[in-house]
Order: C-alpha cells, then structure tokens, then sequence
C-alpha cells in the first residue's frame, strides 16, 4: 500500500532584506493511512513552516524553492490558486494553536462551519446545517445547535479548540494537521482533546501530521516521529525507539533538559547557547555550535540523513551520533 | 520549631464586576477565597493548578501588588498587610517578583543597565558609580555580559530576558522571590537552563521562593512543598515527596494523570477529567470540584471542606472524601 503522504527534499525561501533564509531544508517524510507522525522541535526549528509550505499558506516573502508533496499520488506543490482551494479544507485540513485567531471573530460558529461544507461537499443550505451540528455532537461539544448559531468569544478555550477540530473534520479530509493544538489549553483539558484526537482518528482513518514541542505529548499520540531542528531533519524513527534510545545528540539533550515527574535529578541537564537568528546558523550542521559531541567537519559540512540499522525506517543526520 | 518567613491568614481577593452607566456593583470575581498559608525561609514552596484558579491572583496579593479583600499577612516580623508609605516601600525590598512574560514585564525603551539599575534608584541606594560596578555584577551573576548594559530588552532571546528580570530581582538581595511562570513562556532547552539558574541563586543568596506554575513536573523539579489550588482555594498540601507519591484529593490525582509522560508508549487516553473549570463568578455550592469529581458522595454539594491534615501528618487536603492509598489502582 502507498502512503497517503509523500514528501520530498521540501524546501522554503524566506527571502529577507538581509538575504534568503531556507527555513525547510529538504525535509521528507511519508505517513500512511491511518498512521500519525509527530514533528518536535523547538521554536524557529521549521515545524509549523513545514505545515504551512504543505497546505500552500507561505506568503511573501517565502516561498516554496523545491521539493514535492503528493496526496495519495497527486501532486500538490503544482497546483494553481483555485485548484488548491478546493484541495485545502476538504481533503486535507489544519488545526491552528490559536482557534481565537484562526476563527473569524464577527461569523457564527455555524456560518464558518457551512461556508466549508457548502463547498467542499455540495450539500444544500439544510444538510450542511445538519452535518455542522453533528460534527459539534462528534467533538463532544454539548447542545450542539446552540453553539452552532454562538459566536467565537461565547466559546471556552477548550470548546473553541473542539469546534476548530469539528470544522477540519467536516469534510472527511484524508491528510490533517495539527500545529501544536494542544498547547494554549490547561492540562486537564489538553488530556480531554488528545482522547477526543485519537478516537476520532481511528474512526475516520485519516494520516495525521501533529506537531508539538512537547516530548510528552509526542509520545502519548505519535506513531513516528520526526526531530527538526534549524530547518533540517535531524533523527527521525519509531517514537519510542527516538524517545527510548536518542542517536541524535540534540534529541538527547531536549529529552534530557525536560523535568520528568518521579525522576529527580539536582540539576537539569541543558542544551547550552540559544539557537542562532537566521543567519547565524553553522555552515556544517545547524547544530554544531551548540553540540557536546562536535566533530571537526560538523562545521564544514552538512551531515546526510543515514539509515540506522537494526530499526524499523530509522534515520539520523549526524556525524558522531550517539 | 520552623523558621516562617511569611505567613498569611484567611487571606481573600475578590474582584467587583462593575456595569452600566453609573458603574454600580453587580457582583463579584472571587479569585481568592480564605487562603491560609505558612512559608518557612529557604524553602521554595509551589503553587500549581490550572488557569483561573487564583494562584497568580494569591501571589501579587502576598507582595500586594493587589490589596487583599481580607486577611492578615505577616512578612519577616512585620504585620505586611497593614503597612503603608515609606514603612511598606522599606519592607518590600525583601519581597521581589518576576513574572512570566519576559517580553511584556520589561521597559522596551530602557537599556538593561537602567532596568536593572531602576531598584536602587527608587529606593536611593549607593551613588552613581557604585550602582553601575553593581549593575554588571548583578549581570555576571545571572549568565549575562557586563558589556549588555546598552543594550535594549530586544536585542535578546527570550530566555536572557528573563535572567534580566531575574537580576532586576535581586538587585536589592530581598529574603523572599516571587516567581509567576517564570519558565513557561520558554523553550525546554531554555526552561533547563533558568529553573538551573535559579537553584543556583537560591543557594548562593539564601533565598525564600513561592513558585506558580501550571506544569507539574517543574514544581516537582523545584518545590519543597507544594500547595494545589483550585478555584481559588487551596485542596492539598504536603512535601513534594510526600504529594507525588501519595496524592489523596482527587483534584490532584486527576491533574497528575493528565500529564503527558514519555515512553509510556503510544497509549489509549483514558477519560480522566470531564467539564470545565466553573467560573468564580458563581462558584458551584459545597466543594468547588464536586461537579467534576468521580468520587463525590450526596454531601459533597452540601458542605465546603476545609483543609485538615491527614492523621498526625503536614500533609493537609480539603476533601471529605477518604480515598484509597494505593495510587496504582487509579493510575
């Protein structure tokens, strides 16, 4: 079977005053049907950059310079604005952080809701009503019909991040990504939205592409896992063979630098430095200037992606890996 | 006998909401509800819940960047709470704050030398030179260069702005710190090298910390005690060893297994907690937590528990409920 997600050597431009930044550095990855790929990395690492590219978001002055993408063997990066619109929203579809910005603040839940349906699925004014409220009903979202004619405000934070999922679900999409969604919610609620995430998943089958920094929740809902940092792919495998046994030292470092509940240590370990502004990164691997096992060429040149063996598709992209 | 640095008593914050034209009182936020709380010095006691349950409202209270409702706080052998003018300005030398939004809590048009400068200047101690050679040590202390003095709060990452608040801190060396989220707005790999940052001071300056966050494993990280606040009221205390291993309010036990943790595995999430935190506008009768409670009995919405210890212990918690000890069968 063929993966629902294919992509390959993605690269996006920023093209600054103070010259161009490739803020996706051939990135690629695949996710199959029914499987979920966690992207972890800190901020400015390229993640949501990644997700953006993919859904055709990047505006100037970025731009997507090369690489593909295909959904389910059709080409995406290709098409032109009006073919994309009706790919974005029906077949694949993204949760934002934020649901307060990403939804129209002065529009009802339900005219945002309708004006999807509408289009993507062709339904009349009163089926597509009726499909709305009873995507707020899947997301748990209690009387559902009123809170289909309630406004953005009127909503928690956590009923408006389960109306933001009922919206990208509305229209069956095959590939969906989640740009950390979890991470404005309080804890108890991030647990009720991840349970809500995975029973949904396995119902509609759909590849899920979830990017989040925190490790914890990449390990709870990911099947695989791909570490960025500084725009590249540094280690990328089974999430619990990356979690359990990191190859990459800067995956090691984030795991280790995170307090873990019941296992005290007196000092954390940290990753020392701050990630370089954009062009301040190395010329060898981004990672180099920050790294405990650097190597002469690290500097010099860009470590390739190699296979690790004795695992199940695992790779890392590092000279001295651990 | 422990040494307490700060102890507060039935301390409450409420908030009016105000309408119409002539702004007449119509009811009331209470963020803060009968607080009693004790602080020995050197010890860094934790104040965890979720957002809205009044654990930042309770820490600007104590340094009273807002004035209590009611309630005494007694602060280093002062009655902290009835000080006013030059008597109040003194005292809160000893009390310093930083605050979670490295971006928001610094004057972007001040050079760092002038905001860390800014305490000895409101208080007017040392001459000109001297603030300046102590400035730069402040600097040194916390991991910056002496040479950031002209620099703006821009021209930093998010981390390094946050150890210039810290230095800002302790620019007058104060007994007790403040510290709302101080880590939160922060990369992991930058959260590690803070919360470092501020062991190492508490050490070297002997200092007293109150530490709020949301994210549990910090405060297990760095509290000695911790305190789980809920709607504005404390629902248990106890020594950070004595809370994870043998939680005992069912608020705490929820909010630790909500936690994600790594290399459990892929796992089925279990349907922990359901509902919402209510609003403090109308908090629900008896127990705040009753309609999310999988424990509650009839009385729960008929009586507000107070916080009592459990047997001979420190270990207090605000339940009526007696739950099983063994944490396995609930995890």
């Amino acid at each position: 079977m063929n993966p629902v997600v294919q992509v390959k050597d993605l690269e996006t431009t920023f093209f600054l005053k103070s010259g161009p930044f490739r803020a996706v550095n051939k990135i690629s990855y695949e996710i199959n049907q029914g499987e979920t790929l966690g992207i972890v990395g800190e901020s400015g690492c390229g993640k949501s950059v990644t997700s953006f590219s993919l859904m055709r978001l990047i505006e100037k002055p970025g731009k997507v310079t090369g690489g593909e993408f295909t959904l389910n063997g059709k080409s995406i990066l290709g098409l032109d604005e009006r073919q994309m619109e009706d790919v974005r929203g029906g077949k694949m579809a993204m949760i934002f952080q934020e649901p307060m910005t990403a939804l129209n603040p002065v529009l009802t839940i339900g005219y945002q809701m309708d004006e999807q349906i509408k289009k993507h699925l062709k339904l009349s004014p009163k089926d597509s009503r009726d499909r709305a409220i009873e995507m707020l009903q899947l997301v748990g979202i209690p009387s559902a019909a009123e809170r289909y004619e309630s406004y953005p405000h009127q909503l928690s934070g956590g009923m408006r991040q389960r109306a933001m999922i009922a919206m990208a679900l509305s229209c069956n999409p095959e590939f969906l990504i989640a740009d950390e969604p979890t991470t404005a919610l309080d804890v108890t609620i991030q647990a009720q939205i991840l349970e809500l995430f995975q029973s949904i998943q396995e119902k509609m089958k759909m590849s899920v592409q979830f990017i989040t920094h925190d490790l914890g929740v990449i390990s709870e809902v990911s099947d695989r896992t791909l570490v960025m940092y500084g725009g590249q792919m540094c280690e990328t495998g089974n999430t619990q063979d990356i979690l359990n046994s990191p190859r990459h030292p800067y995956t090691a470092a984030l795991i280790q630098s995170r307090p873990k509940m019941g296992q005290r240590v007196n000092r954390l370990k940290t990753i020392e430095g701050v990630v370089p502004a954009p062009h301040e990164f190395p010329k060898g691997c981004p990672f180099a200037n920050r790294c405990g096992r650097v190597q002469p060429e690290c500097w010099t040149t860009k470590p390739r992606l190699t296979t690790v063996t004795g695992y199940d598709k695992r790779a890392v992209a590092c000279f001295n890996p651990l | 006998m422990q040494d307490i640095i700060l102890e507060a008593k039935g301390i409450k914050k409420h908030f009016p909401i105000r309408k119409g034209f002539f702004m007449r009182e119509v009811g009331q936020v209470k963020a803060v509800e009968e607080i009693n709380l004790s602080v020995r010095r050197g010890e860094t006691l934790g104040l965890v819940g979720e957002s809205g349950c009044g654990k930042s409202t309770l820490g600007r209270t104590l340094i009273r960047l807002y004035e209590p409702t009611a309630g005494t706080i007694q602060f280093d052998g002062a009655d902290f709470a009835a000080l006013s003018g030059s008597d109040l300005r003194k005292k809160r030398r000893d009390i310093q704050m930083i605050f979670q939004d490295p971006y928001a809590s610094l004057d972007s048009r001040m050079t760092v030398g002038q905001i860390v400068e800014q305490p000895f200047k409101i208080h007017g101690i040392l001459e000109k030179n001297e603030r300046e050679a102590r400035v730069k040590q402040l600097l040194e202390l916390v991991g910056l260069k002496a040479s950031h003095v002209n620099r703006y709060p821009h021209e930093f990452s998010g981390g390094q702005r946050q150890r210039i608040s810290i230095a800002r801190a302790v620019a007058l060396d104060p007994k007790l710190i403040i510290c709302d989220e101080p880590v939160s707005a922060l990369d992991v790999s930058i959260q590690a090298q803070v919360l470092n940052l501020l062991k190492d001071l508490q050490e070297r300056l002997k200092l007293t910390y109150i530490f709020i966050s949301h994210d549990l494993s910090v405060i297990e990280h760095v509290c000695d005690r911790i305190a789980v606040m809920y709607l504005g009221r404390i629902v248990e205390l106890a020594s950070r060893d004595e809370l994870f291993s043998n939680p005992m309010h069912p608020y705490t036990r929820a909010l630790m297994s909500s936690i994600p943790t790594i290399g459990t595995g892929k796992k089925k999430m279990q349907k922990i907690l359901s509902g919402e935190i209510p609003s403090p506008i109308n908090p629900p009768s008896g127990c705040a937590f009753h309609p999310r409670c999988s424990y509650k009995i009839d009385e729960c919405s008929k009586i507000l528990p107070p916080l009592l210890p459990i047997g001979n212990t420190e270990h207090t918690k605000a339940c009526i409920v007696n739950l099983k000890t063994n944490l396995k069968e609930i995890l």
